[in-house]
């Protein structure tokens, strides 16, 4: 799995979990928090959503992982190739 | 009575499975345009359903609808209409004086029944299992949402009171402006069973789950054929206020509250009990200072059942004896059993008699069952009266309760 292939499943997680958000314009450096309205109960269900489509476990230390999609790519590339 | 005793309708926003909006419900009702239709139920296949079609993201964000639940989405929807129809805009409102009073039959089925199905889906992964769980299936979850939507910071919870729930609904939210605690009060029922198979199944298995080749058919209330209840969801949310208050700001008053009783059967989990629907609602009329005469329209709990039908039937005939002109009508014939939601649900389908003067009928009635023969029963054709001044609604459920809601025509 490349890298590109790993940002487009965190962004279709997203999509799905908050449907009125634009993921077109994000920037890949910056944390999503700042540039979307999403909660920590929204990083719950991209946790859940990793586990259930991708049989991806993060643990609760490792959500900090998560918090661009830079670092999203970096942290799941190994655990999804 | 002073006028800050009084307690006035001033609102409604419901959602039925044959209209989303009074005046569509109301049409539907005098035309007997069923709402009920085929739907897939999980395992069970297809079965005769109501289910509504109003536009869910009209008040609420896609996000927030796919954290809650389909009966919060019903209840922001109604809330959200019945604020809309009051002519309230929030201007000068406090809104900690604000409460939100939803009736329920019952409340996180759904959301269980689909956790479970995940999980099992997943090899039994209990990690699957939803944080949004509790949140959903909190019992105040419904009105809850409605606060969260709507900035309400005054009181809210649920009416856990089976299929009663919105009767009960209206009846806290009365009780809850005459004690002073709001000023402005959203109140009604709500129901998103038709969401859980459980419900189906469990009707089922009572041998009273309604079915017909014709959905539309499924519901027949009265009927000789009738063959058990259709599951619907719904939702009816009122804007109560005192009087004094919707005069102050000229509001379009649709009614005034003047008599309620709540009461226990106090005999069976689910068989009714004709004696105390009779006490119930003569406890209501007295309640209200009325004479049994005085009742111009009587709305039938009638949910298809062969026992149930002739229990009330036989509370009605018994009820109004001495009353030549009181007409009685039922409305699940056309919506089936809505649930928590059909109390009020209902109640909102006659609520233009007062203007119209007409008694909508009941539908799906091809041969009257003869232990089910009421005088003045209104089915499959409407029926003219000269005035309608005072409905009485009635609304019973399992565990033996059964709650009565009088409304009087308001002249200003």
């Amino acid at each position: 799995m490349t890298a590109q292939e790993v940002r487009q499943i965190v962004i279709d997680i997203i999509s799905d979990i908050a449907p009125d958000e634009d993921t077109s314009g994000l920037d890949d450096a910056k944390s999503l928090r700042e540039q979307m309205d999403l909660d920590s109960m929204d990083f719950l269900d991209i946790v859940m959503e990793l586990r259930k489509r991708h049989k991806v476990e993060v643990p609760q230390e490792d959500y900090p992982q998560l918090a661009s999609l830079n670092s999203c790519v970096a942290y799941l590339l190994p655990k999804l190739s | 009575m002073n006028d800050s005793q009084r307690i006035v309708i001033t609102g409604i926003g419901l959602t039925a499975p044959n209209g989303n909006n009074l005046s569509e419900f109301r049409s539907a009702l005098l035309e007997n345009k069923s709402g009920v239709r085929h739907a897939e139920i999980r395992y069970m296949g297809t079965q005769a359903a109501g289910l509504c079609e109003f536009d869910e993201f009209k008040y609420q964000s896609k996000k927030l609808r796919r954290r809650g639940t389909r009966a919060g989405s019903i209840s922001i929807y109604c809330a959200n209409e019945a604020l809309a129809d009051s002519g309230i805009n929030w201007e000068g409102v406090d809104k900690t004086r604000v409460g939100v009073y939803l009736g329920i039959t019952e409340h996180g089925n759904v959301e269980t029944e689909n956790e479970i199905f995940e999980m099992h889906q997943n090899n039994l992964d209990w990690k699957l299992w939803s944080p949004h769980h509790n949140p959903r299936t909190v019992a105040n979850s419904p009105a809850g949402e409605v606060t969260l939507n709507m900035g309400i910071t005054g009181p809210h919870y649920t009416l856990g009171s089976a299929c009663a729930g919105g009767n009960v609904g209206l009846i806290q939210g009365l009780q809850q402006l005459i004690l002073g605690e709001v000023d402005l009060a959203f109140a009604g029922g709500i129901s998103e069973s038709p969401q859980t198979f459980g419900i189906f199944a469990a009707f089922a298995a009572q041998g009273a789950l309604a079915h017909h080749a014709d959905p539309t058919l499924a519901s027949r209330p009265m009927d000789k054929k009738r063959n058990g209840i259709v599951i619907s969801e719904g939702g009816a949310i009122y804007t109560l206020e005192r009087l004094s208050d919707a005069k102050a700001r000229n509001a379009k008053i649709y009614g005034e509250i003047v008599g309620y009783a709540i009461n226990s059967d106090a005999s069976d989990f689910v068989n009714p009990n004709s004696t105390r629907q009779v006490e119930c609602m003569h406890k209501a009329i007295k309640r209200a200072g009325l004479e049994i005469r005085d009742i111009d329209i009587v709305n039938m709990h009638a949910t298809g059942t062969g026992a149930g039908d002739i229990s009330e039937s036989q509370a009605v005939r018994e009820a109004f004896a001495v009353s030549d002109k009181t007409y009685v009508n039922f409305t699940k014939g056309h919506i089936g059993h809505a649930m928590g939601a059909a109390g009020a649900l209902e109640l909102a389908g006659n609520l233009p008699s007062f203007d119209d003067n007409t008694v909508h009928p009941g539908m799906n009635v091809t041969e009257l069952d003869p232990d089910c023969a009421i005088r003045n029963l209104v089915y499959e054709k409407p029926v003219k009266l000269n005035e309608v001044k005072y409905i009485l609604n009635n609304s019973f459920g399992m565990l033996g309760i059964n709650s009565a809601v009088i409304v009087k025509k308001y002249i200003g």
